[in-house]
């Protein structure tokens, strides 16, 4: 997508198309997959009282 | 023997219920009271309104899944609580309409010996004119027949596209105390995703339409997150992904009409505007079930009860409500969502009265509100069903004087997987967790412990996502080891 100087998308960051390669890489998300769900357990864990 | 009756069997009732049948046994008894037959699993409503999935795949007939649980199910609404009995009834009790089981307009007056209100949302479409699918011009996707009515007029709208018409698509809040932001969130980047896979994407703007002070505040007054080498906003993170899928926002609006073709509009700076569209989905405002309250001579209490907003209150210093935001403090909380006034009432989900909101109240300068309100999103509506459940159950087994499990928004955390469109290899997701829900500056630099918080967009968050959508099915039909699943 093209930006357009001074309008509302001139001033966000985008991602490189390393990062968008990553995001769609199912080895690498593979492994964030896995990086998730031990967040989220951990979460889960700390959250039960 | 004794009974717990629970209103609602969503999120938080349905957990409720399923853990105290198990753990009572049949010496006791636990009725569900619920309006619809069948459950819906609401988050993947989202799916079913971009047509990614079908109706029948996110909704289960509630009969013989309460069956082989043991509970009394009464597929009914409540009407009205009465904590205290009435003049023919000496025990507690709850008024009680049928909408089925063959006994459809019916009442029935049901005692209780403990009660849980878990009635969740009220979509109260009625705050703004012209807003939802009954009785106005924008589509939802809050109930899974919303969410098929949204889906063929979504591929109506397709099918203009591709014979060459350019559309316009909103999606957003529907008014200015909206919450749920989450949800419309993820529909934005499911329609876009849904255009693109038809190869229309160029024949649409999107825009997205929000209550938010600033786009990442779903309510919860935003959040921060390590990324990139940085402490970063939410902000940034979601004004990025709005960007990258070419989503223009407007922020800060309070949708005061909807008409066929326009929405109106007030900015917090007080001015007013219009956007068109061809295709729009707003949430409504939600508020609570509307049931009544009587003392035991029949006098109407239900301000003692609920909110004005129809939320029950609990445990919460609602006091601080009416101090600024600056006092607010996690301490607000409720933990055993236990109403202060009749001590074997509890209200979980999105039923009870939060002390106030999360995000920073603010006005227009024609005094309207324009600020989200606070969402119990799915994992800790659960929690509380869950805990106010361990409680009874250590009350009604183990002799206990008072509730011994919290649920306290500002000691849990949430993990939310926002869909950003479906597909085993083309999908993606933005997975975040936040620990606690309720901010607490005293405590983290940040509000948060950062460690706890994070954001990440990607495919595995579809991934999870999905995995989400059949591990909580499997949970909610209580199939083999339901109970190892987490809330
Ligand atoms: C489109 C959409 C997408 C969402 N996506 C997510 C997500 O991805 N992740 C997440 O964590 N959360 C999500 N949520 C939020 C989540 O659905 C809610 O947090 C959760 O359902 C709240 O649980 P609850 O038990 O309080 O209410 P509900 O689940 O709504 O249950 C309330 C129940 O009470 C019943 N009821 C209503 N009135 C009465 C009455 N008078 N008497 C008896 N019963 C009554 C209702 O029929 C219903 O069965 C989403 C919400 C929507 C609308």
């Amino acid at each position: 997508m093209k930006i357009k100087p001074y309008s509302q998308n001139a001033y966000t960051p985008v991602p490189s198309a390393f990062t968008k390669f990553r995001r769609n890489c199912v080895i690498w998300q593979f492994f964030r997959f896995i990086v998730i769900n031990i967040k989220m357990t951990v979460l889960i864990l700390k959250s039960h009282h | 023997m004794a009974r717990v009756v629970i209103l609602g069997g969503g999120v938080s009732g349905h957990t409720a219920a399923t853990f105290l049948a198990k753990w009572l046994g049949r010496d006791h008894e636990v009725v569900v009271v619920t309006p619809n037959a069948k459950w819906n699993w609401i988050p993947s409503n989202i799916w079913v309104g971009v047509g990614g999935m079908r109706k029948e795949e996110v909704i289960f007939e509630l009969d013989p899944v309460y069956k082989k649980a043991g509970i009394d199910y009464r597929q009914a609404k409540a009407i009205s609580i009465h904590p205290e009995g009435g003049a023919d009834v000496a025990k507690q009790f709850v008024t009680i309409e049928y909408t089925g089981q063959g006994k459809e307009g019916n009442s029935e007056q049901l005692t209780y010996d403990y009660l849980v209100n878990a009635t969740g949302p009220k979509l109260n479409f009625g705050a703004t004119e012209g807003l939802g699918p009954d009785n106005g011009y924008t589509v939802s996707v809050c109930t899974a027949d919303h969410a098929v009515h949204a889906s063929e007029k979504l591929d109506e709208l397709i099918a203009q596209m591709k014979s060459g018409e350019e559309k316009k698509i909103l999606i957003g809040t529907g008014h200015g105390m909206c919450t749920c932001q989450g949800a419309a969130f993820e529909y934005t980047f499911n329609v876009d995703h849904k255009l693109r896979e038809e190869g229309v994407r160029d024949k649409a703007t999107i825009t997205y339409i929000s209550n938010e002070y600033e786009l990442g505040d779903f309510g919860v007054g935003g959040m921060h997150i390590k990324l990139g080498g940085y402490v970063t906003s939410g902000k940034v993170f979601a004004e990025s992904l709005y960007t990258e899928r070419n989503v223009k926002w407007i922020k800060r609006a309070h949708v005061n009409k909807v008409e066929a073709d326009r929405v109106h509009y007030e900015s917090l700076d007080g001015s007013m505007h219009e956007e068109e569209f061809d295709f729009s989905m707003l949430i409504p405002p939600f508020a609570g079930a509307g049931m009544k309250a009587y003392d035991k001579a029949g006098e109407d209490i239900t301000s003692k009860i609920f909110n004005p907003g129809g939320f029950m209150f609990v445990d919460a210093d609602y006091s601080k409500g009416a101090k600024p935001f600056e006092d607010w403090d996690a301490a607000d909380w409720p933990s055993y969502l236990q109403n202060p006034t009749y001590k074997n009432m509890y209200a979980v989900g999105i039923a009870f009265a939060p002390p106030h909101l999360i995000s920073k109240p603010m006005k227009s300068p024609n005094g309207t509100p324009i600020n989200p309100t606070p969402p119990r999103t799915g994992m800790p509506s659960a929690m509380m069903g869950k805990a106010v459940a361990q409680s009874l159950k250590d009350i009604i087994l183990n002799s206990a004087t008072e509730p011994t499990h919290t649920a306290n928004m500002s000691e849990m955390g949430a993990a939310c997987v926002a869909s950003a469109g479906k597909g085993i290899f083309s999908g993606s997701a933005v997975a975040m967790t936040m620990y606690p829900v309720i901010p607490n500056y005293k405590k983290y630099e940040y509000g948060r412990d950062l460690n706890g918080t994070f954001g990440e967009i990607g495919l595995a968050g579809h991934w999870v996502k999905h995995f989400l959508h059949f591990a909580f099915l499997w949970k909610a039909k209580l199939k083999p080891f339901w109970t190892i699943i987490p809330e």
